[in-house]
């Protein structure tokens, strides 16, 4: 859906809209009071599907895939790892950040129990981290996809290593530019 | 910018809400006898009101070309036609020959037509503000986002009272 008050151009153009729309209402309205109300529907309704219909600035574009790469001579492994993940395997001399995505819904983020979910996230963090010595564990975004983007702008990564199922392996590969595989 | 139009639906639509309802659910004729409502005037207002959001749009282009004095007199010709727009708002509600404790009928007018026109006054300090940083020097060809802000908020305003205008004056 397209904001119409995007810019001072498109706030401009939706006056005129608004306008026109109106106009018809009135003329309908002045012939027959339930003819200006079902005119009136039919105006909503389309100015509704108007602004669904106009693309987003961008909105079409395919997200940008991030590149990542560890400092020279070391060797860096990001472990993405949904809540409830009892145990990962991660490689051996590798630096380990280990990411639990705070999974959560829409209607969950609306909802409020987006909070429920990352207590749960942090819940399994907290274990994970007193299993796998030596690695950093962090809470990350609702989205995993989001959670590994943030997660590789400050840790610099030779490959992913995805605990979860595979739309959410699918999701990271399409995002980044590193070899993403499954634990 | 999505939560202020949310907030804006949200407090246009409650005052919208009660008009509706003292309409349409108490089936009383609009407006109430032996009231009249001063459409010819609000007419006028509606064709300053729409005439400055086009001077707003050629303050803005006006602008990006790098025409300074284009915008400038965008800018002032825009607010002195939103200040005409609410002294006529306000000669209209002192000749109304109603007021607030006159019935449902006024008070809905009132909030209605004050609420939007709390909005013009809001939408007139933004404008004096642009005009003033206008003639200083402060906007470019490149450097124009207060232009912009203040043009988008201007043509809302616009928008509010196109549905003000039909429902309460004109339907």
């Amino acid at each position: 859906m397209r904001n119409p008050l995007r810019s001072e151009a498109e706030a401009y153009r939706f006056l005129w809209v608004v306008i026109g729309g109106a106009a018809v209402i009135i003329a309908a309205a002045f012939i027959n009071t339930w003819l200006g109300v079902a005119v009136a529907v039919l105006v909503f309704g389309a100015l509704g599907w108007w602004l669904m219909k106009e693309p987003q600035p961008g909105a079409a574009d395919p997200p940008p895939v991030v590149a990542s790469g560890p400092p020279p001579g070391t060797r860096r492994v990001l472990v993405v790892a949904p809540p409830g993940t009892e145990a990962v395997t991660v490689p051996d001399g590798a630096e380990v950040l280990v990411v639990v995505p705070a999974l959560a819904s829409t209607r969950e983020a609306f909802t409020g129990t987006a909070d429920d979910r990352r207590d749960e996230a942090e819940a399994t963090a907290a274990a994970l981290e007193s299993r796998l010595p030596g690695a950093r564990v962090e809470v990350g975004a609702a989205d995993p996809a989001l959670a590994v983007e943030a997660a590789l702008r400050v840790f610099g990564a030779d490959e992913v290593l995805v605990a979860g199922d595979d739309g959410m392996l699918e999701a990271i590969r399409e995002r980044v530019a590193l070899p993403v595989s499954r634990v | 910018m999505f939560l202020f139009i949310a907030s804006e639906i949200m407090l246009f639509g409650s005052f919208f809400t009660a008009y509706f309802f003292i309409r349409i659910v108490n089936g009383v004729p609009w407006p109430t006898p032996p009231y009249h409502l001063p459409v010819f005037v609000a007419t006028i207002n509606t064709f300053i009101l729409m005439t400055s959001s086009a001077t707003m749009h050629w303050a803005t282009t006006s602008i990006k070309r790098g025409n300074v004095w284009g915008m400038r007199a965008g800018l002032l010709l825009t607010f002195l036609m939103g200040l005409a727009f609410l002294i006529a708002q306000l000669f209209e509600y002192m000749r109304a020959g109603f007021n607030t404790s006159d019935g449902a009928f006024p008070t809905i007018f009132f909030c209605l037509t004050g609420l939007h026109s709390c909005h013009v006054f809001i939408g007139l300090a933004i404008l004096a503000i642009m005009t003033i940083r206008a003639w200083r020097g402060h906007f470019t060809a490149e450097h124009h986002h207060g232009v912009e802000i203040g043009g988008i908020y201007w043509h809302f305003v616009d928008v509010m009272w196109i549905v003000v205008f039909t429902t309460v004056y004109i339907l």
